[in-house]
């Protein structure tokens, strides 16, 4: 179904999507720049410079070539534009991994205090990993959490230092063949999260990992992989930014998430990249039993965004919910959704999906429901919410639902509203502005997310809302 | 000066003329009420002088105070002191009540507040919510909630009469408040407004039933039709509309009913 707004109204609407993440960093003191393009040289030159064991430099070149095999996906957005050859693969900006701020190269670590990274640690977070163009330069961890056998390295690091367990995981919930993107990130993969949380151990405050993408023409391939041993939690929190360059840099990370018996596991992303990224990311978790796994995923930014995370519910009484907002301003298509696989029985999952668009942005829920034919009594619920700011916006709505089994409670509901001449119109008679009320309507729009971050992250995310919004609300 | 004068108002929705040449003066103190059959344009008048942009105004003007009101936006009127309680509020899920209201009021207590300029101060602002809201017997974990979200019947409308009370408007116009409300709900809200109702407020009252009225005696009762008002009388004329319905008024004015269109409502 597909809805276009209609309307005569001339709302002038504030200035939603104004980019504050823009600056960028002089890149001629990198330590590594790789030649622009994709072959499979590159591919093993990259393995090459990391010194990976012969498998994984096999995994990349398979990954290529499977890559190169399958054709651009034509359902969702427009990916005809991306040229693979006009991209650095590969990005080396600091001779390594720093445990402290001060030994972070300057320009690097301004950029992190200018995103306010090095404050929020201090603060509320358990540990942090920053990623700075290809790979990880700075990572932390609180000790008493690594005296417990938790785990939260870069990936590069976790190839190395933990080979039996990386190795029993990797590339097994996504494997290099589920689609073109997961086959790209297979083959040229660089950095990332991998974190371990052993049986019982329960981690109160956020991971973060955050991801910067500061040259012209880059493409970052984060890998994330995420195993929670049974009965443990753990919240695990990122952010992504990219400058504003007039070409187009490609973000493509594939994020994997092992949620085993009675764990839990909450991965929050707040993604806001620059107009003209390509964010083509797939993220998959499997939840076994009674466990339960929640994706908090907000999109602004990014030209072209195609993310549904997904979950797989394995085991018995396994939960599954994802909250997306996306946020379409000038340019930009914001296709995201969800994916929730019913595998087993009493398994019960929920997708809200919000998403803005304004100023002749797109967005689009696309989503999946399947049920298995074993997975008696399972329930779905899935919501999804339009807002529309202006006539020249789009959203859409494709759910996909597949039901294999009787015993099953599935319900959907849709709905668009613009922004609405009844809403604007009731808090103007009070004597709010147009603008502080378009902005109130949309803060309040968001709300269900915001209420799910962590309380920095909800000053934050409301912050960077108020910011786009031209005459901010007080 | 009268405190709204409403002159030859003309209104039309889309390319249909709905007002056709409505005169209303009402001072201050004063009580009016309004009444009218299903479609005559109470309504109407309400939004048009509460600016909603669908209502066209094509002819005539609506003054407060001798100010001409009828090109502003709906939040200039409100600064210059008009309120109008909704017949049907509408739901905005996130906002919370509270975050609301002390947007309206700083901007509504001080009509030259800018964008972003400093709200009233909090401390204040919640004393005065939480003394309002007992007055008007509401819980006060009310103002936490989202506005009219969930809201029922009744808690809508005492969000109406809760605003009117912390706005405090000069002229108040009250669309239909009584609709779908139980009687105990319908006294809550008469009660409310009689308490806010005084020597210095104007007030509106849209209504075909009678209950509301019974608390806050009319001095005038308008009656509607087709787009006109073709009746003005005291409190009495209210009773009898209520026990006799528009038949009478209808054949007093024939060629006004000629015009009437059955709307759906």
């Amino acid at each position: 179904m597909a809805t276009k707004l209609d309307t005569n109204s001339e709302n002038e609407n504030p200035d939603i999507g104004e980019y504050q993440y823009g600056f960028h960093d002089p890149t001629d003191k990198y330590v590594f720049t790789g030649e622009k393009g994709l072959n499979a040289n590159i591919v093993a030159q990259i393995s090459e410079m990391k010194n990976e064991p012969t498998w994984m430099r096999d995994f990349r070149l398979r990954s290529y070539e499977i890559f190169e095999q399958k054709p651009t996906p034509q359902w969702g957005g427009n990916l005809n534009d991306i040229n693979y050859q006009d991209i650095h693969y590969f990005v080396r900006a600091s001779e390594g991994q720093e445990r402290s701020w001060d030994d972070v190269p300057d320009d690097i670590r301004k950029t992190y205090d200018r995103l306010g990274i090095p404050e929020a640690e201090k603060k509320f977070l358990a540990g942090v990993k920053a990623q700075y163009e290809s790979e990880v330069v700075y990572g932390s961890l609180q000790e008493d959490l690594a005296k417990q056998g938790v785990i939260f390295t870069d990936t590069d690091s976790a190839l190395k230092d933990h080979p039996d367990l990386f190795k029993e995981y990797f590339g097994t919930i996504i494997p290099p063949d589920d689609n073109k993107y997961a086959a790209l990130n297979s083959a040229v993969w660089s950095g990332g999260s991998f974190v371990y949380v052993p049986p019982g151990v329960n981690i109160e405050f956020p991971l973060q990992a955050y991801f910067r993408i500061n040259s012209e023409n880059m493409g970052q391939f984060e890998r994330t992989l995420v195993i929670v041993d049974e009965g443990a939690s753990c919240h695990y929190v990122e952010g992504c930014t990219a400058p504003t360059y007039s070409s187009n840099s490609l973000h493509s990370a594939v994020v994997e998430i092992m949620v085993k018996k009675g764990g839990r596991f909450r991965y929050t992303t707040i993604q806001n990249w620059s107009n003209n990224v390509y964010n083509l990311v797939t993220k998959r978790a499997f939840a076994y039993e009674d466990a339960l796994m929640e994706w908090v995923d907000g999109n602004l930014g990014s030209q072209l965004t195609m993310k549904y995370p997904g979950i797989f519910l394995m085991g018995e009484g396994a939960r599954g919910e994802t909250l997306s907002i996306a946020f379409a301003g000038d340019g930009q298509h914001q296709d995201a959704g969800a994916k929730m696989v019913h595998c087993a029985p009493n398994t019960s999952s929920r997708i809200i999906s919000k998403s803005i668009s304004k100023d002749g942005g797109r967005s689009s829920y696309r989503g999946l429901v399947k049920v298995d034919p074993e997975a008696h009594g399972c329930k779905s619920n899935v919501v999804c919410d339009a807002l529309l700011l202006d006539p020249a916006s789009r959203s859409d709505t494709y759910p996909y639902i597949e039901i294999e089994d009787n015993d099953v409670a599935i319900e959907h509901e849709a709905s668009v509203s613009k922004i609405g001449e009844e809403q604007l119109f009731y808090l103007m008679s009070r004597g709010l502005t147009e603008a502080e009320a378009s902005s109130m309507i949309v803060t309040g729009f968001i709300e269900p997310l915001v209420k799910e971050l962590p309380m920095e992250y909800a000053v934050e995310m409301n912050r960077l809302i108020e910011l786009q919004m031209e005459g901010s609300i007080g | 000066m009268s405190l709204l004068k409403i002159s030859d108002l003309h209104v039309s929705v889309g390319d249909t003329p709905i007002l056709k040449g409505v005169d209303l003066e009402i001072n201050q103190g004063e009580i009016h009420a309004l009444m009218g059959p299903n479609g005559s344009g109470k309504s109407t008048l309400a939004y048009a002088m509460a600016g909603h942009p669908r209502y066209e105004i094509t002819q005539g003007k609506i003054e407060i105070e001798g100010t001409d009101i009828s090109e502003l936006d709906p939040n200039e009127r409100a600064r210059l002191g008009l309120f109008l309680a909704f017949q049907y509020p509408v739901v905005i899920p996130g906002v919370k009540v509270a975050d609301f209201l002390r947007h309206a009021i700083s901007n509504v207590r001080n009509p030259d507040r800018k964008e972003g300029e400093k709200l009233i101060p909090m401390r204040e602002f919640r004393k005065e919510l939480r003394d309002r809201m007992s007055e008007l017997g509401m819980d006060p974990e009310m103002a936490r909630r989202y506005l009219n979200d969930g809201f029922s019947g009744g808690e809508k409308k005492r969000m109406e009469i809760l605003q009117l009370a912390m706005l405090k408007p000069k002229f108040a116009v009250l669309d239909e408040t009584d609709s779908g409300l139980d009687s105990d709900a319908v006294k809550v809200v008469s009660e409310g407004l009689s308490r806010l109702s005084g020597p210095e407020m104007g007030v509106l009252i849209i209504t075909h039933h009678e209950r509301l009225l019974e608390f806050n005696q009319p001095q005038f009762t308008h009656v509607m039709l087709a787009g006109r008002v073709v009746e003005t009388g005291d409190a009495q004329l209210a009773a009898e509309l209520h026990e006799h319905g528009y038949s009478s008024v209808r054949e007093r004015h024939p060629e006004a009913a000629a015009e009437e269109v059955v709307e759906a409502v």
